[in-house]
């Protein structure tokens, strides 16, 4: 059963189109391609909007800070900083 | 390239757009961006779910699922932390090492091997810690899952104790090390390891699942085995399980110690983590008491001259003692039925006849009450993560 199951999956590996790694690419703007790169490498770029707009800067920065301290993503300051201004810009919370 | 990143490319091939499938009722309570991302996908193996994100694969239930005590494998959700989930090959593979410093000796278990232990079954609620995150207010960051972070199966196996015994626990053992095949992509990012107190690990109900509602586990929902832990939130519930480490000393790392933590004292619990526990935060652990109305759902036109309202409600292990239905945004509450209980860690479904109503717009509200006479609160007990979100449910319908 166990080998069909796994049969099963290869081939309808092979027959599914594609799916968009999220529903709409990132909108332009400065950092966008930093973004792309530092983020892509271990996830979808779909966290981006879906944790859309309630985040201030400060909660963005968090964000970035945890991935870089916790998940040891490999972002320089240069880069994080390129990244948050991205993302406060595009997917921050309205201001109120 | 590593094998890895071979791997995780073919991991984003994985599902197709499920048409044009709509879904006018995801709730408005989810953020904005949340509610234009989230689409329809049909994975292998799956009927559609909702995708919030694909690598890694986190897939939503969709409401309509939950008329029934028993989700059905192909409708079960899927959530993943770290993007190397194992493919095919790996599975076929797959066994599971059990040992440690506090084992006796360390043994090799097949899926053979564990259908030898004596075998048992329970109906339990599988749910993210996360689930209704989405709807918090304020938001939280992270998966902003609606509804739909939760299923209901029959698992089938042998006691988690049992496999323990047969590698002998020695005294000094405080916590069970549990590991899966799913892996990080960097090196760098630590793995999705996790643990459980020795009580717990020896439970009754903790089994080690070969087989969920009668058949394989689907590959996402952890094939071929996977822990069960009944009554707690899902994030204990290791999937693919394949290292089992009796332990003499507290597990340290990023997903205990920083991860899957509530305010201490927040949300009681019978029996608390304490070898994972301080002064300011505790880990997640007991479900809270929660209630779903699956149909009508939000959007929906109903009849004026009646229609019957069903959903399922569910706690940690107490059982289910009431569950109250308002058709008038909170003004009035009937007492719904309740159908008969199939295990006390499983959904009970429930169900009421509105009777006529007005022609307009209506809002359903559902509240559950526990046999320990735990209910759930008006408003939700803000925690940084966005964990254990009971508010009742409101379903917007329009009378006609």
């Amino acid at each position: 059963m166990k080998k069909r199951a796994i049969r099963f999956l290869l081939l309808a590996c092979l027959l599914a189109s594609p799916a968009a790694a999220q529903r709409a690419p990132l909108p332009p703007g400065q950092g966008k391609d930093i973004v792309e790169a530092g983020c892509a490498t271990c996830h979808s770029l779909s966290y981006i909007p879906m944790n859309s707009r309630f985040m201030t800067q400060d909660v963005w920065k968090a964000e970035v800070t945890k991935m870089r301290t916790a998940f040891g993503a490999p972002i320089d300051d240069d880069a994080a900083d390129a990244i948050i201004a991205y993302l406060v810009a595009n997917f921050g919370a309205p201001p109120k | 390239m590593r094998r890895r990143d071979v791997m995780v490319g073919l991991g984003a091939l994985m599902g197709h757009e499920a048409g044009a499938a709509t879904m006018p009722w995801l709730s408005p309570d989810l953020p904005d961006g949340t509610r234009a991302e989230a689409h329809l996908v049909q994975v292998p193996g799956k009927q559609p779910l909702i995708q919030l994100s694909d690598r890694p694969p986190n897939l939503e239930t969709p409401i309509q699922a939950f008329r029934t005590a028993i989700t059905p494998n192909d409708q079960f959700f899927v959530r993943y932390h770290l993007a190397g989930i194992p493919d095919a090959k790996q599975l076929d593979g797959w066994k599971l090492e059990v040992g440690g410093d506090a084992a006796e000796r360390s043994a090799t278990f097949g899926l053979q091997q564990l259908n030898d232990l004596p075998q048992t079954e329970v109906v339990a609620v599988c749910q993210c810690s996360g689930n209704r995150r989405g709807l918090c207010t304020p938001h939280v960051p992270g998966v902003e899952w609606g509804y739909g972070a939760m299923g209901c199966a029959t698992w089938h196996g042998p006691r988690l104790r049992d496999v323990l015994k047969s590698v002998g626990v020695k005294p000094e053992a405080v916590e069970i090390w549990l590991n899966g095949m799913d892996e990080p992509v960097l090196s760098a990012t630590p793995a999705f390891h996790k643990s459980l107190p020795m009580a717990k690990a020896l439970a009754d109900e903790t089994i080690v699942a070969t087989s969920m509602n009668g058949g394989p586990l689907p590959i996402l929902n952890g094939f071929p085995a996977r822990l069960i832990v009944p009554g707690w939130t899902s994030t204990y519930w290791m999937k693919h399980l394949s290292n089992i480490t009796i332990s003499a000393k507290p597990m340290d790392n990023f997903w205990m110690t920083k991860a899957y933590r509530v305010p201490a004292g927040m949300f009681p619990v019978p029996d608390p983590f304490a070898t994972q526990s301080n002064a300011a935060t505790w880990p997640i652990t007991d479900i809270v008491v929660n209630s779903l109305i699956a149909t009508p759902i939000s959007g929906e036109q109903v009849e004026r001259s009646g229609f019957k309202v069903r959903g399922v409600a569910w706690d940690s292990g107490n059982g289910i003692a009431r569950v109250d239905v308002s058709l008038d945004g909170g003004k009035s509450w009937q007492s719904a039925l309740l159908d008969r209980e199939l295990d006390r860690f499983a959904f009970r479904t429930f169900s009421l006849d509105s009777g006529a109503l007005p022609r307009g717009t209506a809002e359903l509200r559902v509240r559950a009450t526990s046999n320990s006479k735990e209910s759930q609160p008006d408003a939700w007990r803000a925690n940084p993560a966005g964990y254990h979100n009971n508010v009742p449910q409101r379903v917007i319908v329009t009378v006609a």
